[in-house]
């Protein structure tokens, strides 16, 4: 929805400590996760997340999150789906050269990014993205992969 | 400029120490000489004549010729065609790579080939999108974003690896631009935009049409402040206006290019708009050159490309320089050039 989507940017303040919990708590969940097994609970997370995220930023479930990197403005809503940066082709208005209706995802991002404590972020060079994780949990994977980062740093 | 082991055309110069490319371009921006570079327009034919002819208009004039790549997501030869035709009689060429309509297995691949075929310079571009062209139904791709290409290109060249992993037996050795936008939102991120982009490894860069010197000079400060000039080469893009009218129509309907209305006001006051409006590219082309922190011009006059050669020459951006060009080395020692004496 793009109002919400909107609305987000402008709380992207708010949204980025709600987020630092979320991730607590998934965080804190691990040993229920391990119980019922990752792959059994990835089902019922990706619907949640899909309809939360979907709702909050037109998520388009592309399997990796950059909305901490990106002022809570989600780059996959750019009709080029670029993950570094806007494109050349912005209007003066700061609206999209594709859809000229629609603002450009890059021009709220900036204005979302500086709300953010981690607002910096936006500088960093992503990857190209990973197309074989759509539709797949990004909250799993984050704590997945942090768990994995932990296993092995003590091993 | 003359380089002493300048090669039989098409083959590729020696790498100097400290160089990534065996091309002219870097040589000409590394020699700390101001480099004019200009657009081919590929035809819309399958005539490797007419692509000689189009690059011929600027012997002597540029010391590299982009060859553009769908530019306006219009269908015409592919830049890969062009520059493999190019680079055969020896042409320094810069090859645009537009991540509209490729994926990353297909650029990869085009700039393994490119290398090959002697392509010094590639240009990372995410590319317009496909609804300003003659194709809008077409499928836009954007696997990759400018940033990225520059990464995998930077990757594939000093990591001598696919994106993969998978190893290259001889990697690429190019020298990796993009392109700029200073004209347009979020201004104050542009220059953050820049510093991504050289961050993923691009050495130089050409910038959109500029028609704005304050906006210029702005965007080049906070680059000073940044030291971006210290780490890449920056070129910016100018271009004749050929008419009050076409400057409004280019305005209106072509994504990223920002013209004034003073620039609009003027062509409109002169007797003749298209002489008025190479006038101004001339005008603009000499106050780019006193800025700090810009290393040459990249002209783009599209439909006018006769007009290049004598933009350069009343510049005098060149500063007598003759970038080398097919029969160069030929003609030079038996006379030298008039015109260019005649104009300054």
């Amino acid at each position: 929805m793009y109002a919400a989507r909107r609305w987000s940017v402008r709380h992207a303040r708010l949204l980025e400590s709600i987020y630092d919990h979320l991730e607590g708590l998934l965080n804190a969940l691990h040993p229920l996760w391990l119980k019922i097994g990752y792959d059994r609970v990835e089902k019922p997370i990706t619907f949640i997340e899909r309809n939360v995220k979907g709702f909050l930023f037109d998520c388009q479930m592309c399997g990796k999150c950059m909305l901490s990197n990106t002022g809570m403005s989600c780059p996959m809503n750019c009709p080029k789906q670029l993950q570094n940066g806007p494109c050349g082709g912005v209007q003066a208005n700061g609206n999209c050269e594709v859809k000229p209706e629609m603002r450009c995802v890059w021009v709220e991002a900036e204005i979302g990014s500086r709300l953010m404590r981690s607002g910096s972020a936006i500088h960093d060079v992503h990857p190209p993205v990973d197309h074989s994780r759509q539709g797949t949990s990004s909250w799993l994977r984050v704590v997945r992969e942090k768990r994995d980062q932990q296993f092995y740093a003590r091993n | 400029m003359e380089f002493e082991d300048e090669p039989v055309p098409g083959y590729s110069l020696p790498i100097l120490p400290g160089h990534v490319s065996p091309g002219r371009l870097e040589r000409v921006l590394r020699a700390g000489k101001f480099a004019v570079t200009a657009e081919i327009a590929p035809p819309d034919s399958a005539d490797a004549e007419e692509v000689y002819r189009r690059a011929k208009i600027f012997d002597g004039y540029v010391d590299a010729i982009n060859a553009t790549d769908g530019s306006g997501a219009n269908c015409h030869m592919s830049s890969v065609g062009v520059c493999s035709l190019l680079t055969r009689v020896g042409y320094a060429m810069v090859m645009q790579v537009s991540c509209r309509d490729k994926n990353r297995i297909a650029i990869q691949g085009d700039v393994l080939g490119a290398a090959a075929m002697g392509v010094s310079n590639i240009l990372c571009l995410t590319g317009d999108g496909v609804q300003a062209g003659d194709q809008p139904e077409a499928k836009p791709v954007f696997d990759l974003d400018a940033v990225t290409l520059a990464a995998t290109v930077r990757i594939m060249r000093d990591e001598s690896r696919f994106l993969s992993g998978r190893v290259l037996s001889c990697p690429p050795r190019v020298f990796i631009g993009a392109a700029a936008n200073p004209f347009i939102p979020p201004y104050d991120y542009r220059v953050h935009r820049l510093a991504k982009k050289i961050e993923a490894g691009v050495q130089f860069v050409q910038t959109q049409y500029c028609f704005d010197m304050p906006r210029l000079k702005e965007y080049m400060s906070q680059v000073r402040d940044l030291g971006l000039h210290e780490r890449a080469f920056i070129v910016v893009g100018v271009g004749p206006l050929a008419s009050a009218r076409a400057a409004a129509w280019i305005r209106d309907h072509v994504p990223g290019i920002h013209i004034p209305d003073s620039v609009i006001t003027r062509l409109k006051g002169a007797d003749s708009q298209k002489e008025e409006g190479v006038r101004m590219c001339i005008e603009l082309i000499q106050e780019i050159r006193e800025i700090e922190g810009v290393a040459g011009v990249h002209i783009m006059a599209y439909r006018q490309e006769e007009n290049v050669a004598q933009i350069v020459d009343r510049s005098g951006v060149l500063a007598g320089r003759v970038p080398w060009y097919p029969d160069r080395d030929q003609q030079a020692k038996v006379e030298p050039r008039a015109s260019r004496e005649a104009f300054q």
